[in-house]
C-alpha cells in the first residue's frame, strides 16, 4: 500500500471550468450584477454576491425518454396493496414517478451559485470601462509597503547586512583570539630567521607553534553563520487616516431612474477608490429639492421628492456638516454631486460662493457628473449647457480640485476621477 | 488482541496498522483479488474539485464542470448535501481518496469499502475486464487532457467547446454495447492518433465521391469505399448504434482535431459505461465487504465497542431505503439493494430454507459463502444478477410491489406483489430497470442520403410507446446537426410495427 498526502497539492483546480462557466454566462452574470447593484448598498459593493441563473443558458440535453407509454414500475415499501388494486395517478406535473431515466435528469431548476468580490467587481468595472491599470489598483484589498524592522538572524541572501556581520565577525574573531595574518607573518619570519642562524631548538619549537597558529586559524572561520545578519523588513500599510465621503444628489421629478442608476455607480466607484485608500471611509448622504436633507441611504435612492431645485441648499448644508462633524484636520473630505444640471438661475452666486469659500477650500476632490439620459438629445454641445454646468466651469482653473463630467452611460462615468485615478498612481 | 487505534484522530501510523489488519483479512479470509492500492489523502475542498470531473483525478476543461462543482459547492456549504466519504477510481494501482474530515472508523471503513470492495469489483468483474483499461486510463486522461488543451490554444476556447457541448449532449449514445473494443497501450493510442490525424487531412470519405470529379475508382464500384489505412473497410456500416462513433468516422464537416476530441470524449462514455451498469452490484459488493472486515475486526478485538457502533450507524444510513411513498423515496437505493442481495446470497448458502432449495437448487447449502459471492461478482451485472438471485426473502424484506402504468388509464394497476406468483414477475421487472440499454432509448443511424443532400437520418425505436422527451430531443438534434453538418432528421418508429410515429429535422443552415 501507499499513502499519499495530498492535502497541499493546490486547490481550485476546477477554477478554469469555472472561468469557462462564467464567461458562458456572461449575459446572465451582467444582470445579476446590475440587479446586485440597485439592491445593494454602497459600502457592500465588495462582498461576495449571490447569482441565480436560469438554467436554460447551461443546460445539458441529451436524448431521453419522456413521460408517456407503458410502462412497468417496480417500487418498495408497500404496505396494503394486494394484485389488482388500482391506483390513481399524480396530477400533472409531479411527473410519472417511476424510476426510468430519473437518476441521469439534471435538476432543472435555476441554479444558484456565489460571485466572489473579485468576478462581481470585474464585471461592475467591465460596464465602466476602467484601464487596467485603475482595476488593479482598486481590486488590491489592502495596500503597504515593506519598511525596514531591525535585523534578523534569517532570511533570504540579498538582504545579508554585510557591514552588521563582519562587525560581528570582528568580534568574534577577537574574542576568541584567531591570529591574524600579521601574527603567521611574523611567526614565519622568525622561523626563518631560526633556521639561518642554525638554532635546531628554536626551529623545532617555532614550527611547532607555527603548526598550532596554523590550527586555530583553520578551526576558528573568519565568518561563522553565527555572524551573519539580515536585514528584517515588515509590511506596514500605507500611511491611512479617514475619509469622508458627500453624496450629494438632486432629488427633485426631473432625475429619472436612469440618470440615478448612473449616480449610483458613479458613488460606488468613489467608494471603492475611497476604501482602498484609506482605512475608515465615512459615507454622508445629503439629497436636496429646493431644500436639502441628510438622510439614510435607503431614503437616499428610493423614495422621489418634488419640488424645485436649489443647489445651494444641499451645498451649504455639507459645509455645515463638515465643519460640525468633519474638521478638515483629521479628515479627508471628498464630494460626489450627481444631478441633471437643473438649477435656479437666482441660485448661481450662493452656489459660487458657497463651493469657493467653504467647500473646494476643505476637500481634496469634488467630483460633479452630470447625469443625462441617452434618448434626450437636448443637451449635447455647450451650447445648451446647463445652469449647474456654466456656474461650475467658472470656477474651474489650474489647482482646482474640482473635475466635472457628464454621462448618459455607465462607460462614460470614469472620467470625472481620472485626474485623481492618476494622481494616485504616480504618488 | 490489542486494539488498533483508540479515539477518533487518525495518523499515518494508524491508517498503515489499519490497513495490514483489513488486508489480512479481506485477502486471507475472504479471498479478495485486489489491484495495488494508493491511498491519497485530501480535503474537502479537493473532495469537491474531485467531484466535479465524475471522480476523476484529472480531466480536460469545460465550463459543465464548473458548473457541477458550483452546485455541488452550494448545496455543501448550505449543508444540504454531504460529501462521500471516499471516491475510488478503476486503474492500476486503485487510487482511492480518503478525506481528511473523517474519524478514523471511518478511514477503516473507507480503506475496507473503497481498497478492497470497489478494487476487488473492478478488478474481477467481466464487464470491466472486457471494456476498460484499468492500466491504461491514467495516461489516456492525461493525454485527453493535453490533447483538448492544445486545440485550445490552437483553434480558440469557444471552437473546442462548441464540439465539446455536442459530443458530451451524445454521451450515452456514445457507447458501443455488444462489441469489444481492443485495447491499446497509451504508445499505440498516440501512434494512431498521430496517423489518423495525417491521414484525416487527406481522408476518403464515401460523401465525398458525390462531388463531382472525385475518385473514379470508388464510383466504378458503385459507392464501396476502398481499403483505408485503419482496418480495410471503412464503410457506412449501416445501422450503427453508436453516435459519436458513426460521426467521428464519417461526418463531412469536421476537422481532424475536432475528429480526436469526439473519440476523447467517446472512449471515457464507454470506459463509464461498465459502472452505469454495475452501480447497483459495485456498491453492494463494497459494502459487503466493509460490512464482513469490520464485523470481524471487531469480534478479534482489534477494534473497541465505540468505534464499531460508529460504523453500524453509518453504516445503517447507508443502506437505508425510504419507501416509495416516504418525501426521501428517489428510486431504488443501491447500496441497500445490494447489500440485501448479497447477504442473502450468502444465507442462502449457509442456511438455506425449503423455498431457496426450490429456488436455488445450484448454491442453496453449498456452504462456501465466500466462493459463491466472487462467482457473482466476477460474472453478473446488475440486470443478469437481478434476473437471477434475487430471491423472494429480498422481495418480501422490501415489500416490493410492481405497477402497471398504461398510458390511456387514469390509474396504475398493482400488477405483482410479494406473493409466490409475483416474485417472478417483479424480479423480472426490476431486471429491467438495471438494462441500460433499455433504460437508454435506442436511436441508431439507419440511413445517409449521399447522392443528394447528405441527410442524415437518426432512428429511435419506440419501446411502449415511450417517446423521447420533445424539448431535450430538439436541443440535442441541434449538436448532432452541429456534427454533422448538414440537415439530420430523427424519426420516431414504433419497434412492433415499424410505424413512423414523428419526424423531426434540425435544417443544415
Amino acid at each position: 500500500m501507499n499513502v499519499i498526502d495530498r492535502r497541499l497539492n493546490p486547490t481550485g483546480k476546477s477554477l478554469p471550468n469555472r472561468q469557462r462557466l462564467l464567461r458562458r454566462l456572461k449575459a446572465q452574470v451582467r444582470e445579476a450584477v446590475a440587479r446586485s447593484i440597485s439592491g445593494r448598498k454602497i459600502a457592500d459593493i465588495s462582498a461576495d454576491t449571490e447569482v441565480q441563473v436560469p438554467v436554460d443558458g447551461i443546460g445539458e440535453p441529451f436524448f431521453r425518454k419522456g413521460a408517456g407509454g407503458d410502462r412497468d414500475i417496480v417500487l418498495p415499501g408497500n404496505k396494503k396493496y394486494v394484485k389488482g388494486d388500482r391506483i390513481a395517478k399524480p396530477t400533472k406535473g409531479d411527473g410519472d414517478g417511476g424510476g426510468q431515466a430519473s437518476d441521469s435528469g439534471e435538476g432543472e431548476d435555476a441554479f444558484t451559485f456565489t460571485l466572489s468580490r473579485d468576478e462581481f467587481l470585474d464585471v461592475f468595472f467591465e460596464d465602466l470601462e476602467l484601464p487596467d491599470m485603475v482595476k488593479r489598483q482598486l481590486k488590491q484589498s489592502t495596500a503597504s509597503v515593506p519598511a525596514r524592522a531591525g535585523f534578523s538572524v534569517s532570511g533570504s541572501p540579498q538582504s545579508v547586512d554585510v557591514t552588521r556581520t563582519m562587525r560581528r565577525g570582528m568580534a568574534r574573531r577577537l574574542a576568541m583570539r584567531r591570529p591574524t595574518v600579521k601574527d603567521l607573518d611574523e611567526l614565519k619570519k622568525r622561523l626563518a630567521e631560526a633556521e639561518a642562524a642554525g638554532d635546531s631548538d628554536s626551529v623545532a619549537k617555532l614550527t611547532e607553534e607555527l603548526t598550532q597558529l596554523r590550527r586555530r586559524v583553520g578551526a576558528i572561520p573568519w565568518i561563522d553563520p553565527v555572524d551573519v545578519r539580515y536585514r528584517r523588513f515588515e509590511q506596514r500599510p500605507q500611511p491611512i487616516a479617514q475619509a469622508v465621503m458627500f453624496c450629494l444628489m438632486d432629488v427633485s421629478g426631473s432625475m429619472n431612474e436612469h440618470m440615478k442608476d448612473l449616480a449610483k455607480r458613479f458613488f460606488m466607484l468613489l467608494y471603492l477608490f475611497l476604501q482602498r485608500r484609506y482605512e475608515a471611509v465615512e459615507v454622508v448622504f445629503i439629497r436636496h429639492t429646493h431644500e436639502a436633507r441628510e438622510v439614510d441611504e435607503e431614503t437616499f435612492f428610493g423614495s422621489p421628492e418634488t419640488g424645485g431645485t436649489l443647489v445651494s441648499s444641499a451645498l451649504s448644508m455639507a459645509a455645515d456638516v463638515t465643519a460640525a462633524r468633519f474638521p478638515v484636520d483629521s479628515w479627508n473630505i471628498y464630494f460626489a454631486q450627481a444631478s441633471d444640471g437643473d438649477n435656479m438661475s437666482t441660485d448661481r452666486h450662493r452656489v459660487a460662493e458657497t463651493m469657493t469659500n467653504a467647500l473646494l477650500p476643505a476637500c481634496q476632490y469634488f467630483a460633479y457628473l452630470e447625469v443625462g439620459d441617452p434618448h434626450s438629445d437636448s443637451w449635447d454641445g455647450s451650447e445648451s449647457a446647463s445652469e449647474l454646468w456654466r456656474t461650475y466651469q467658472k470656477l474651474t482653473g489650474p489647482g482646482v480640485p474640482l473635475a466635472m463630467r457628464r454621462a448618459t452611460t455607465a462607460a462614460e462615468i470614469f472620467e470625472v476621477f481620472r485626474d485623481l485615478f492618476a494622481r494616485d498612481a504616480v504618488g | 488482541m490489542t486494539l488498533l487505534y483508540e479515539g477518533s484522530d487518525w495518523n499515518f501510523d494508524k491508517l498503515k496498522r489499519v490497513y495490514d489488519a483489513v488486508e489480512a483479512i479481506a485477502l486471507g479470509e475472504l479471498g479478495l483479488d485486489v489491484y495495488p492500492n494508493q491511498i491519497e489523502v485530501i480535503t474537502s475542498e479537493q473532495m469537491l474539485d474531485a467531484y466535479s470531473s465524475n471522480g476523476l483525478p484529472l480531466l480536460y476543461r469545460h465550463w459543465s464542470f464548473g458548473k457541477r462543482f458550483a452546485r455541488d459547492k452550494t448545496l455543501y456549504r448550505k449543508g444540504y448535501q454531504g460529501l462521500a466519504y471516499e471516491i475510488v477510481i478503476n486503474s492500476d494501482p486503485c487510487i482511492s481518496y480518503i478525506m481528511e474530515e473523517n474519524s478514523m472508523t471511518m478511514q477503516t471503513l473507507v480503506l475496507a469499502h473503497a481498497a478492497f470492495g470497489h478494487n476487488h469489483f473492478f478488478k474481477n468483474n467481466h464487464v470491466f475486464k472486457q471494456w476498460t483499461d484499468a492500466r491504461g486510463i491514467l495516461d489516456y486522461l492525461a493525454f485527453s487532457r493535453d490533447f483538448v488543451a492544445r486545440c485550445e490554444e490552437k483553434e480558440g476556447v469557444e471552437a473546442v467547446e462548441a464540439i465539446l457541448d455536442a459530443a458530451h449532449a451524445l454521451q450515452t449514445q456514445g457507447v458501443n454495447r455488444y462489441k469489444r473494443r481492443q485495447k491499446r497501450s497509451l504508445a499505440e493510442e498516440l501512434a494512431r492518433e498521430r496517423e489518423r490525424r495525417t491521414y484525416m487531412e487527406s481522408i476518403w470519405n464515401p460523401l465525398w465521391t458525390t462531388v463531382p470529379g472525385s475518385d473514379k475508382r470508388v464510383s466504378a464500384k458503385g459507392g464501396k469505399p476502398p481499403p483505408s489505412l485503419e482496418d480495410g473497410a471503412q464503410s457506412l456500416e449501416l445501422p450503427e448504434e453508436n453516435l459519436l462513433y458513426f460521426l467521428e468516422k464519417n461526418s463531412p464537416a469536421l476537422k481532424g482535431w475536432e475528429r480526436e476530441i469526439i473519440r476523447i470524449v467517446r472512449i471515457l462514455a464507454q470506459y463509464f459505461y461498465p459502472q452505469r451498469q454495475t452501480k447497483m452490484m459495485n456498491e453492494g459488493c463494497a459494502t459487503f465487504v466493509h460490512y464482513e472486515i469490520m464485523n470481524r475486526l471487531h469480534e478479534k478485538g482489534l477494534i473497541n465497542d465505540g468505534a464499531f457502533l460508529e460504523f453500524l450507524h453509518s453504516h445503517t444510513s447507508v443502506i437505508t431505503q425510504p419507501d416509495f411513498d416516504d418525501p426521501r423515496y428517489s428510486g431504488m437505493n443501491p447500496y441497500a439493494l445490494g447489500f440485501a442481495m448479497m447477504s442473502d446470497v450468502k444465507r442462502i448458502a449457509t442456511a438455506p430454507t425449503d423455498e431457496d432449495r426450490r429456488w436455488f437448487p445450484d448454491i442453496a447449502g453449498n456452504g462456501d459463502a465466500m466462493g459463491t459471492l466472487r462467482q457473482v461478482w466476477a460474472d453478473y451485472r446488475d440486470e443478469s444478477f437481478v434476473l437471477q438471485h434475487l430471491s423472494p426473502k429480498v422481495i418480501r424484506d422490501f415489500h416490493l410491489i410492481r405497477l402497471r402504468d398504461a398510458a390511456h388509464l387514469p390509474y396504475f394497476e398493482v400488477a405483482a406483489i410479494h406473493d409466490d406468483q409475483g416474485y417472478k414477475d417483479i424480479r423480472a421487472s426490476l431486471a429491467q430497470d438495471y438494462e441500460i440499454a433499455r433504460v437508454d432509448p435506442e436511436i441508431e443511424v439507419t440511413g445517409v442520403d449521399l447522392l443528394g443532400d447528405r441527410k442524415l437520418i437518426l432512428e429511435h425505436y419506440v419501446h411502449k410507446g415511450q417517446r423521447l422527451d420533445a424539448t431535450t430531443m430538439k436541443k440535442t438534434l441541434a449538436y448532432v446537426r452541429r456534427l454533422w453538418g448538414y440537415t439530420v432528421t430523427l424519426r420516431e418508429t414504433d419497434a412492433i410495427s415499424g410505424a413512423v410515429l414523428s419526424s423531426d429535422e434540425a435544417k443544415a443552415s
